[in-house]
């Protein structure tokens, strides 16, 4: 039976408030609360579901990063991955990280563990690029379902049903291959304390892009970040007269 | 004070920015209501300190100026808390929003006013913790320490009294204390007297609470739900008296009855039969929910309860609660266009059954439409009384009937009011609940820590 890789990544909490580095190099990090990335908990649960039905074997949580990722993987592990991986990324190399290099590394990991399904979650709330489940599938030229709000396996096959503009397309593909999850997949479980504790005694294995013949040089530049620009106050009308004769003299109407 | 505020606005600005205080008339509309049937009562000023400092020195210029003092967390009371009966400064703490302190070993954290429940559920969710007092609206945590909230699992998890461990209050003239010690939170203390349970369900008429500990849990490992329809409403609320007698650790036991559970069938196009039901959830490891479902529909089916309907995972379990989530809008959907009042009694277990058989024969006899929902486990049951806010006459009806109701429930060795707070509406009958040696207390204890009655008054007392 198969074995199923997920990407966790670690990003800032979705609850907290970005703020922009004074010298707009970026944004803060520090002291600020970071978790998994939301559609990566969509993901692990899918894994996980799918690992309780006995449709595949082995579950392995994988994550790129610095030494706190690891904190990311206990979670993966605490809601029923089997056992992680943590690729070891930092300074310059993480702060320029990307999907390309990402998608390197998942693709050289699934030659590795032989895997038959990548799970990742469709994009990252920090700089929602919507890429790594795309580059991944055409590294390994592996067909690629994403976007995904239902998966059923069928045999060697999977049935994927996709969140697109015009309403839910449903595709079938071959396994292997790689899905990205998307809001409505499943509502992710929360870490519960025993499996918390349990998690604790599950292997992590270590390594670096190197290892992996991955190299990590990014071809992005990042210039400068801004915050989005403030809004200006409005202005108040005492007619619709005075609205209409307002819209007319800006051009919108 | 009309001449002077502009002493007042200005020294307001120099402590909470320029962008801390408004005197916007929307802005101060907005917080002086709540979501209760009650009028807007807008405050003069609404201002928003960004740390306890500010908040004392901001109680300070009041204290000085004799200006009443409001506090403001999410709005989402139910019984006229936040209006500013005398005008004033409403203190809205919402940019205080820090989670502070967690303490995963010893299942605590302390909690800024600005979060919310679920903001901190969110918040815990890779720790394996959470805190269970579930109100149903998204509610400040402090402002659920100031009301002593309560919710659906409280039965299994108590209220907000037996989960605050400490808090940090700043007084009418700007003194902050800490009502268990700075810093403290062993899990019990007979330390002095009991100061934070003082200030917890004091309404804002005591202090502005601006930091609370709470008392955390281990996220459950398994669910499971069930709904479950009898006969009538007796056997529905002598299941609920003999599954607690039973001592099955149950975690929510909710009521809805007929009126009620046809307002949601139609709200939310189910089919559930329409008839006295009770919403079931179970929380444990997988054996032990084996066991207390097995005693629990034992008891059901004795009482001539239906085959239970079963909820396991998140989404069924959320479809499952849906109609009793939803049953205040509900309700409303019953007569397009009228408001609805909520009653709050709450009574010991065993005179449950005579006091919603009592209240459903005045509410027939009186033609009002008031659907039952109820955390039956606490002997606490809300009516949902919907009315024609134009109709003068059946305003009357429905406010004699809830005082009808509160003395059934006084005459029965209850509360009138098990977790929404006493607010603007409750204080006569707050008086005939205590007596009038226990209010001279009350009184005495409001006099000694607000001398010059700054601290929202007209509430509770």
């Amino acid at each position: 039976m198969s074995r199923v890789l997920v990407g966790v990544k670690r990003v800032i909490d979705y609850a907290v408030k970005i703020r922009v580095k004074p010298d707009h190099s970026g944004v803060v990090t520090d002291g600020v609360k970071h978790s998994m990335n939301p559609f990566c908990e969509i993901a692990v649960e899918e894994a996980v579901k799918l690992k309780e039905k006995k449709l595949i074997k082995e579950v392995v949580a994988v994550s790129c990063g610095p030494t706190q990722v690891t904190e990311t993987i206990r979670t993966a592990l605490a809601m029923g991955c089997d056992r992680g991986i943590h690729v070891e990324v930092s300074g310059k190399d993480y702060e320029a990280m990307g999907p390309l290099q990402i998608s390197k590394i998942f693709a050289a990991l699934a030659k590795k563990e032989e895997a038959s399904l990548i799970i990742l979650g469709k994009q990252a709330i920090d700089d929602d690029c919507n890429q790594t489940g795309q580059m991944t599938a055409a590294l390994l030229d592996w067909p690629q379902g994403t976007f995904a709000s239902e998966v059923t396996i069928d045999g060697e096959k999977v049935k994927v049903v996709r969140e697109i503009d015009g309403g839910l397309e449903t595709i079938k593909i071959s396994m292997p291959a790689v899905l990205t999850a998307d809001l409505r997949l499943n509502t992710p479980r929360y870490a519960t304390l025993p499996n918390i504790m349990k998690a604790k005694k599950k292997k992590i294995a270590n390594m670096k892009p190197a290892d992996l013949g991955v190299d990590m040089v990014s071809r992005v530049e990042v210039l400068r970040v801004d915050e989005p620009p403030t809004r200006l106050a409005g202005v108040k009308v005492e007619t619709v007269d005075d609205l209409v004769a307002k819209l007319r003299a800006n051009g919108t109407i | 004070m009309s001449g002077g505020w502009e002493r007042v606005i200005p020294a307001f600005r120099s402590v909470c920015g320029e962008d801390g205080v408004s005197l916007g008339e929307a802005v101060r509309e907005q917080h002086g209501r709540d979501e209760s049937v009650h009028r807007c009562r807008p405050p003069d000023v609404v201002v928003w300190p960004r740390s306890v400092e500010e908040v004392s020195a901001l109680a300070k210029i009041c204290h000085h100026h004799h200006l009443p003092i409001i506090p403001f967390g999410t709005g989402t009371g139910l019984e006229g808390g936040v209006g500013a009966l005398k005008g004033g400064v409403c203190f809205s703490l919402r940019n205080m929003d820090r989670v502070l302190d967690l303490h995963q070993e010893d299942f605590d954290v302390s909690v800024e006013p600005g979060v919310t429940r679920k903001g901190l559920n969110s918040y815990l969710r890779d720790t394996g913790l959470w805190f269970p007092v579930d109100p149903g609206a998204d509610a400040s945590l402090c402002g659920m320490a100031a009301t002593s909230a309560s919710g659906t699992n409280a039965v299994r998890y108590g209220t907000m009294r037996e989960n605050v461990l400490n808090l940090e209050v700043v007084l009418a003239d700007g003194s902050i204390i800490h009502t268990a010690g700075r810093g403290r939170r062993p899990r019990k203390t007979s330390a002095g007297y009991n100061l934070t349970n003082l200030f917890v369900g004091s309404e804002g008429t005591l202090g502005v609470i601006t930091k609370t500990t709470l008392r955390l849990y281990g996220v459950p490992e398994a669910m499971v739900s069930a709904v479950c329809t009898f006969p009538s409403v007796q056997a529905a609320v002598d299941s609920t008296v003999q599954v607690l007698q039973t001592g099955v650790p149950i975690a929510r036991i909710e009521f809805l009855d007929d009126v009620m559970i046809d307002a949601c069938n139609r709200f939310n196009l189910l089919s559930y039969p329409v008839a006295p039901t009770l919403f079931l959830e179970f929380h444990g490891t997988e054996k032990s929910l084996e066991e207390q479902v097995t005693v629990t529909e034992e008891i059901t089916q004795a009482n001539g309860g239906s085959d239970f309907s079963w909820a396991r995972d998140a989404e069924t379990r959320g479809r499952l609660w849906k109609a009793r989530h939803d049953a205040w809008y509900a309700a409303l959907a019953l007569r397009p266009g009228c408001k609805a009042y909520s009653t709050d009694v709450c009574v010991p277990l065993s005179r449950l059954p005579q006091i919603i058989v009592e209240t459903k024969e005045d509410l027939m006899l009186n033609r009002l439409t008031g659907p039952i929902a109820g955390h039956v486990g606490d002997g606490n049951f809300h009516c949902i009384m919907v009315m024609d806010p134009n109709d003068q006459d059946e305003v009357i009806r429905v406010h004699e009937f809830t005082e009808r109701l509160a003395r059934r429930a006084l005459a029965l060795d209850g509360t009138c009011t098990g977790e929404h707070g006493v607010g603007l509406g409750k204080r006569a009958l707050l008086r005939e609940e205590m007596g009038p040696l226990a209010i001279e207390v009350m009184q005495g204890l409001k006099t000694t820590l607000d001398p010059k009655n700054l601290m929202n008054p007209g509430k509770v007392l």
